[in-house]
């Protein structure tokens, strides 16, 4: 049935590379967006728990405005409403961008900082779970509250959180998918084209299907091997079978007895 | 009669300054009065211990010592620096005043040797090798330098409570202060931390130790504080506290407490 992937399309070249074409603008829109949405995800979520009531209120703001927007919507405004805001020079050279970053970098921007939203609020999390003794032996210790962040919270919590994370990237790779709707040829707008060609719907988005699971796989294998990596000697759990951990949900670490 | 006496050890003029000086500190949480005009020194080299029911105020006034906790009133000196919101850099204060915890809360991502390095390298700025000297000459004295290599979770909670000490002494602090150090313990790892700080105490540094280990304050302390309520009811030498309490409140306590 996946037969057609070798036929010849209308540009040339086999429906295939179309879906392979796709499939690049699809992982490079989740992999830059990640890691943008990690770094500002980072910063929010240590800024919802800092002492400064200021960092605090704004951190809490950015979270509930591009957590609370529906990703299609916060796309439309990053394409069509942002630029006419900019300074007019500005907004045109953005609207002037030749064609495939003219629409990625709208999405770039929209699913970096939606995801980044969540991303904060597990670091948030991941920094509240931790024993207050912690804040409190690396002040004692005559440690900044910068430093203390940085070597002594964000290393734990971040440990606790791989697991949350990884529906984080889950989640952004697949709402790249959205990215259509402006335009993106990625992997679900090329299906959709190879559908609208042959008429082969089934086999079209049939093998669109195929690369999403086999790729969410691949990444749930990628976290779950930083988890075991990341894991602390002494609070390692018991060493168990592969497919019982699969299904074995993380408790986190209460470090003090 | 021996309610208030002044401070027993006095030498040179060198230690003529008393390291921690409390005027009137008052604290509340809420309309709870956590500590009731508490007044106390502690001298250089002396080792103070606070005891008194639980709810008494110890670990509340103990944690205002390196301002973990801030006082709502009254005056708090320590090394020199008092202790107020104007204080531009409190991180430099607790540096000179070692703190060893209940739940000893090391650093469970670093190794027993990271954990001791990490505040002499990142707020001291002390080479890494010589931070990693430092490190071992402590953990030999609290008798763990093997354990080095291995994280906090693989220890037993004695050998953790070790390490915090070395920790805190890795810091070259003036002052220790110790809140309930031995009461996170097993009965059977009580002695090894308890014998580690009577080693400290001999060495002149200056303690202060909030515990219930009756025996043990007899043993090492200058001076001993009750508190109940509070606020600090009586304070003498441990002899005449143990032998002849001068409050009824304190009587009741030492009933409770030595069996």
């Amino acid at each position: 049935m996946f037969t057609v992937l070798f036929d010849q399309g209308s540009d040339g070249r086999m429906y295939g590379v179309w879906l392979l074409s796709g499939l690049g603008w699809t992982l490079s829109l989740a992999f830059f967006g990640w890691w943008l949405a990690f770094a500002i995800g980072l910063v929010v979520g240590i800024g919802r728990t800092v002492e400064n009531r200021t960092i605090a209120i704004l951190s809490r703001v950015y979270v509930e405005v591009f957590r609370n927007i529906p990703v299609l919507v916060q796309m439309f405004l990053w394409y069509f409403v942002v630029p006419e805001l900019l300074p007019a020079s500005l907004g045109t050279w953005i609207k002037q961008m030749p064609p495939p970053w003219g629409a990625f970098f709208p999405a770039l921007v929209c699913l970096s900082f939606y995801t980044a939203a969540r991303v904060a609020e597990q670091v948030r999390a991941g920094l509240e779970a931790l024993p207050a003794g912690q804040r409190e032996a690396a002040a004692a210790l005559g440690l900044t509250e910068r430093r203390t962040y940085w070597l002594v919270l964000v290393p734990q919590a971040l440990r606790l959180i791989v697991p949350s994370l990884t529906s984080e990237v889950m989640g952004i790779y697949k709402n790249t998918s959205v990215a259509l709707t402006i335009g993106l040829l990625e992997l679900t707008a090329e299906a959709r084209q190879i559908s609208e060609e042959t008429f082969q719907t089934f086999a079209a988005f049939g093998a669109a299907t195929i690369i999403y699971l086999m790729l969410a796989l691949a990444a749930y294998q990628l976290m779950s091997w930083i988890d075991e990596r990341a894991r602390i000697p002494g609070t390692a759990p018991p060493a168990r079978r592969k497919s019982l951990r699969l299904l074995a949900r993380r408790l986190p670490e209460g470090a003090s007895p | 009669m021996n309610m208030h006496l002044p401070t027993p050890r006095l030498a040179g003029p060198a230690q003529a300054e008393p390291a921690i000086v409390l005027e009137g500190v008052t604290k509340f949480y809420g309309g709870f009065r956590a500590l009731n005009h508490v007044d106390l020194e502690v001298a250089r080299g002396e080792t103070v211990i606070i005891c008194g029911p639980s709810g008494s105020g110890k670990s509340t006034l103990i944690r205002c010592l390196n301002r973990i906790e801030t006082h709502d009133r009254g005056r708090i000196v320590v090394n020199g620096h008092e202790l107020t919101d104007a204080l531009k850099d409190i991180a430099a204060v607790r540096r000179e005043v070692g703190m060893v915890f209940q739940s000893f809360n090391l650093f469970p991502h670093l190794t027993i040797l990271e954990n001791c390095m990490l505040a002499p390298v990142q707020a001291r700025g002390i080479s890494r090798r010589e931070a990693r000297e430092t490190a071992m000459h402590f953990l030999s004295k609290v008798r763990i330098p093997d354990q080095a290599g291995k994280y906090p979770g693989q220890l037993s909670g004695g050998q953790q409570q070790r390490v915090a000490i070395a920790r805190a002494l890795c810091m070259r602090p003036q002052v220790m202060l110790f809140d309930e150090p031995t009461s996170a313990l097993d009965p059977e790892m009580v002695k090894e931390v308890l014998d580690t700080m009577v080693g400290l105490a001999g060495e002149g540094m200056t303690m202060v130790c909030v515990t219930h280990e009756m025996g043990f304050a007899r043993e090492v302390a200058d001076r001993v504080v009750f508190m109940d309520k509070g606020a600090v009811v009586e304070q003498d030498t441990p002899e005449r506290f143990f032998s002849a309490p001068a409050s009824e409140r304190a009587r009741e306590f030492l009933r409770q407490v030595i069996h």
